[in-house]
């Protein structure tokens, strides 16, 4: 069982509250687990992640063990604290005031 | 006796705003989609409770809302927007080439007849059209592939495609207007077009009689006279009595010709209404008083309305979208304001009252008349 912590807006849209708990289908990577939070979630389609090219929107980066993984590529092995669930894997928008 | 609905898009949210025909007594109910941007919510004419709504934000994207109880509920539907071909460009502010890139909907214009057809002009410019109520998108390529669609610059609020006008008895003729490209038209439903510029004269482009360039802020349209548009130019009021095929000013003796809104009298089509603004780099009302200006006679002749508007140190703005008439007699005339405030009027504008003032910016209004 995965972690997913989704940001406020985000867990507005989807109609949840507190964190997503998934069980990866495909493999344990960043886009597995993109690929079933959408399956899961068809409304975040497009809110994390382009349509077409599933590039990372600009503003949105993710968190895995305390460690920014953003630029990782989408096919990298998802830490083992993420998978076992010790850990969440989390989504974050960027900080602004305003 | 009818009631009227108002659907009002903010920086932070919707809002829906709610009397019986006297237009006296409003209930605000809101925020719907809080700390989203709104940019427009607006209702099927054949199915008045049907609503939609473009909620974006810069962070999370695009995603369309649909709700079939008059905004009591909604349900997100499609919110894929895919430009139809590879990797053609537009100028981008500087002149360089810029790949065409989705950023948002700015405006959706249902059918008039029918309640799962309706069109979403975006950012960056591009129109798209839905037969499935929202559910899926696709583009109308033919206006963006036109000759002028790889010179096209944004304005300064991004390139969108903001105003999209239905001729109301021949389904062929639509127009559209883009910032800072200009209006096109097209007579084949949507699948050629051409540009609509012809009379329009902008002093801040090099060639000031360019084909395209200009940066139209919205078109209005009386559906009982369909040839007669009225457009408010980034400087200049405009009208064309041909359906867009040539321009004439008719800004006359309004005290300043810039601005963003404009409508036409619901029951009257040579009565017009706009909101002057200082000019392009002071977007506020001139002297710090806020006056819709109304014309009785298709343009020119322009009285100022100011009971009930404020007098003194206002310094707010008029949005292109943030106005809106219903279709009771007499005609009830809305705004909304960057500072938050929508005024009314019951009785064509001669005095006003806010029905709310405090909201987040006003982006969109629209005025439903619920039978």
């Amino acid at each position: 069982m995965i972690r997913v912590v989704l940001p406020a807006h985000l867990r507005t849209l989807a109609r949840i509250s507190g964190e997503v708990k998934l069980e990866l289908d495909g493999p344990a990577t960043t886009a597995g687990l993109l690929d079933s939070l959408e399956e899961e979630y068809p409304v975040l389609r497009g809110a994390i992640r382009d349509h077409d090219t599933h590039k990372r929107r600009a503003f949105v980066r993710f968190f895995a063990c305390e460690e920014d993984i953003s630029l990782e590529p989408p096919e990298t092995p998802l830490p083992d604290a993420v998978l076992s669930g010790a850990e969440p894997f989390c989504i974050i928008g960027a900080m602004a005031g305003g | 006796m009818s009631r009227i609905r108002l659907l009002v898009g903010t920086t932070k949210g919707a809002f829906i705003l709610t009397s019986d025909g006297r237009r006296e007594e409003w209930d605000v109910n809101g925020p719907y989609f809080g700390g989203w941007e709104m940019y427009h919510v607006k209702g099927s004419p054949a199915d008045p409770d049907r609503i939609w709504a473009s909620q974006s934000t810069g962070w999370f994207g695009q995603v369309v809302q649909r709700s079939e109880d008059g905004g009591k509920t909604w349900n997100p539907v499609g919110n894929e927007f895919s430009y139809e071909g590879g990797t053609s460009t537009h100028q981008w502010y500087d002149g360089t080439p810029h790949p065409w890139e989705f950023a948002r909907v700015w405006h959706f214009e249902p059918s008039p007849g029918d309640p799962d057809t309706l069109y979403a002009g975006v950012e960056d410019a591009a129109l798209f059209k839905s037969s499935d109520g929202g559910g899926s998108w696709q583009e109308l390529a033919g206006l963006r592939k036109q000759d002028s669609g790889p010179q096209w610059q944004p304005g300064a609020g991004g390139m969108c495609l903001h105003t999209i006008v239905l001729h109301p008895t021949n389904p062929d003729v639509m127009l559209v207007a883009i910032s800072a490209a200009g209006v096109f038209r097209s007579d084949d439903a949507g699948a050629t077009w051409r540009p609509a510029n012809k009379g329009l004269r902008s002093e801040q482009i090099p060639n000031p009689e360019a084909e395209v360039g200009h940066c139209v802020h919205r078109i209005a349209i009386h559906s009982s006279r369909p040839d007669v548009l009225y457009m408010q130019k980034h400087w200049d009021v405009m009208r064309s009595d041909d359906c867009g095929l040539s321009w004439r000013e008719v800004s006359g003796d309004l005290p300043t010709d810039f601005g963003f809104a404009i409508d036409v009298h619901a029951q009257d089509p040579d009565t017009v209404y706009v909101v002057p603004i200082k000019s392009d780099s002071e977007h506020f009302p001139p002297e710090g008083r806020l006056r819709v200006y109304r014309s009785r006679s298709g343009g020119n002749e322009w009285e100022p309305l100011t009971k009930g508007l404020p007098q003194d140190n206002c310094y707010v703005n008029v949005l292109r979208e943030a106005m809106s008439v219903d279709s009771l007699d007499p005609c009830g005339v809305y705004f909304g304001t960057t500072g938050g405030q929508v005024y009314a009027s019951a009785d064509e504008g001669d005095s006003w009252a806010p029905v709310v003032r405090d909201l987040p910016r006003v982006l969109s209004v629209e005025a439903q008349t619920i039978p």
